[in-house]
């Protein structure tokens, strides 16, 4: 049964150490904004950042220095354009370097698979042509042993911590989720441990048999986190801000911009409930 | 003469090449916008699939990511990412995929990886995302970018999606499912492969513009077909649902949102 006891502090210093492998998973939709932002409060170090979209999420743990290590497959600011810090780490260094392991969607949906399923690699038709395979060790051809056909194999991913935000879990920590899922359920399976944040506990999920719920004994704790994916978006409860999406360009175009603005609504805040009240007070832009 | 820009005139031209019947799987940016208007004039059945898993989705404005809660709430169902992947593109089920990209070559190979070396690279784009295997396994691909000699280039910097390859057979010679690129729309008109080469050519131009433009704007000597097809301006029609289509966006996105605390 899943623990329902911890604050996001508490769970985050439990389960997520320095030099972890860590996905903080959700497909543009639930994106775990409220688990970042203690990982950067708590100056967790040298983590393995997993993502398919490494989103304003990871571009601000990045930018705090959390990040030894990216595995991603899409890394921008959707709609909008580049993630700056992302791109000053990988073209500067700053504010370290950052080790890159790069796939596509497809790759590392296959990747997930074959961890969820602890398979140790996972197999698609996929990077033909490109230029990725020759970059990236992580690619390769392999022949199928039934009928000598060449696909491509790529490492399964099981990392150390997955979290997750979801709209509910239940009381034993049964976690409900509606909308795009992205690869969250398969990220969630692939690891050692599971962190869910969620909109609420209810005393009972709706009884929809194909709703994708992650059991409780795949899920060692669930904190309940008001607004936990803003400024992303949790279906039916918010949607996905995105003015503040662009107003981030030019927030973390600059570097002493973007430490100012991480000092002032993250670092200055002690929880996810104030930092969505000091961006209420303050100019996102 | 109704005026335009440009940017519509090629969004038009885009919409333009889409069938009613078409399963369209939409890259973000200006394909939305061409898939979008093609639903919305002449295309009122075509199934568009986003990366996100949402599968025939009619959203009422563009989405700013292509995973905005709009595509979810219009669409026929929302699937895994794995799933769309494998059952819906992998397994051959889409007829065209529509991409954009930082630069093009004349074999119709995608960069969206990296300006300079890719260990040291002066600049670092967004990477893959579906790009490799929608490029692979579509039976066809639509491609859609503004040209200039930095986009339209003689060599990428990166391959992160095939075309052609080096052309005259190559990429079928590698197994690759899809039938690769078939037209580029651009900015003056329309490229499309050589039948032998797999060369891009100019086929088609918007009415009034020059090949001098077009080969201008291209970083590789343009091959250009004998007979070239004017393309007319977009139609009052067109033009009005595409605006209204980029009013209904501009508001939504900008409209502030209530978080629960």
């Amino acid at each position: 049964m899943a623990e329902l006891g911890f604050t996001l502090s508490d769970a985050i210093s439990r389960y997520v150490h320095d030099g972890a492998s860590i996905a903080l998973e959700g497909f543009t939709h639930l994106i775990p904004f409220a688990a970042g932002h203690e990982i950067i409060r708590q100056r967790i170090r040298d983590l393995h950042l997993i993502r398919m979209t490494p989103d304003i999420v990871y571009d601000q743990m990045i930018g705090m220095g959390c990040a030894r290590k990216l595995t991603f497959s899409w890394g921008g600011n959707p709609g909008v354009g580049s993630l700056h810090r992302l791109r000053d780490a990988v073209e500067h260094a700053w504010p370290r370097p950052v080790e890159i392991n790069e796939h596509s969607h497809a790759g590392m949906a296959a990747a997930f698979t074959a961890g969820a399923s602890r398979l140790p690699f996972g197999v698609l038709r996929g990077y033909l042509g490109t230029d990725l395979p020759a970059h990236n060790p992580n690619v390769r051809r392999i022949a199928c042993p039934f009928t000598g056909q060449s696909v491509t194999a790529v490492p399964a991913i099981n990392p150390d911590v997955t979290i997750l935000h979801a709209q509910r879990a239940d009381r034993a920590g049964n976690v409900s989720i509606t909308g795009i899922l992205g690869a969250a359920r398969e990220a969630a399976f692939a690891a050692k441990t599971v962190l869910v944040t969620v909109e609420e506990l209810v005393d009972a999920l709706p009884p929809a048999l194909n709703a994708i719920v992650i059991p409780h004994w795949i899920v060692a704790a669930v904190v309940p986190c008001l607004g936990g994916a803003y400024p992303s978006y949790a279906h039916g409860y918010y949607e996905r801000d995105n003015a503040f999406y662009q107003a981030w360009d030019s927030i973390s175009r600059d570097r002493e911009r973007f430490i100012h603005w991480m000092e002032e609504h993250v670092l200055g805040t002690a929880d996810h409930r104030q930092f969505l009240a000091s961006l209420q007070t303050s100019a996102p832009a | 003469m109704i005026t335009c820009t440009r940017n519509e005139w090629m969004t038009v031209t885009a919409a333009r090449q889409l069938r009613n019947d078409s399963v369209c799987f939409v890259g973000i940016g200006l394909p939305s916008a061409a898939c979008n208007l093609a639903r919305l004039t002449h295309a009122p059945d075509i199934v568009l699939i986003y990366e996100s898993g949402t599968v025939g989705t009619r959203p009422n404005v563009l989405p700013l990511s292509i995973g905005d809660g709009e595509l979810a709430e219009t669409a026929t169902c929302v699937v895994s990412l794995p799933e769309v992947f494998s059952y819906y593109l992998q397994a051959g089920r889409v007829d065209i995929g529509f991409l954009g990209a930082a630069q093009i070559d004349r074999f119709g190979n995608l960069n969206s990886t990296v300006i300079g070396p890719y260990e040291n690279p002066a600049v670092r784009l967004p990477g893959a995302g579906g790009a490799p295997e929608i490029a692979l396994h579509a039976r066809e691909i639509f491609v859609m970018l503004r040209a200039n000699p930095r986009s339209f280039v003689e060599r990428l910097d990166f391959c992160t999606s095939a075309g052609y390859l080096s052309g005259h057979g190559e990429r079928a010679r590698l197994g690759m499912a899809g039938g690769g690129p078939r037209r580029v729309i651009t900015d003056f008109g329309l490229l499309e492969p050589d039948t032998e080469s797999q060369e891009l050519r100019l086929v088609a131009l918007f009415d009034g513009v020059g090949v001098e433009e077009a080969r201008a704007a291209v970083g590789w000597p343009l091959a250009v077909a004998n007979s070239l097809r004017k393309i007319p301006p977009p139609s009052e029609p067109e033009l009005a649902a595409l605006r209204a289509l980029h009013e209904r966006t501009e508001a939504a996105h900008a409209r502030p949102i209530h978080v629960p605390s």
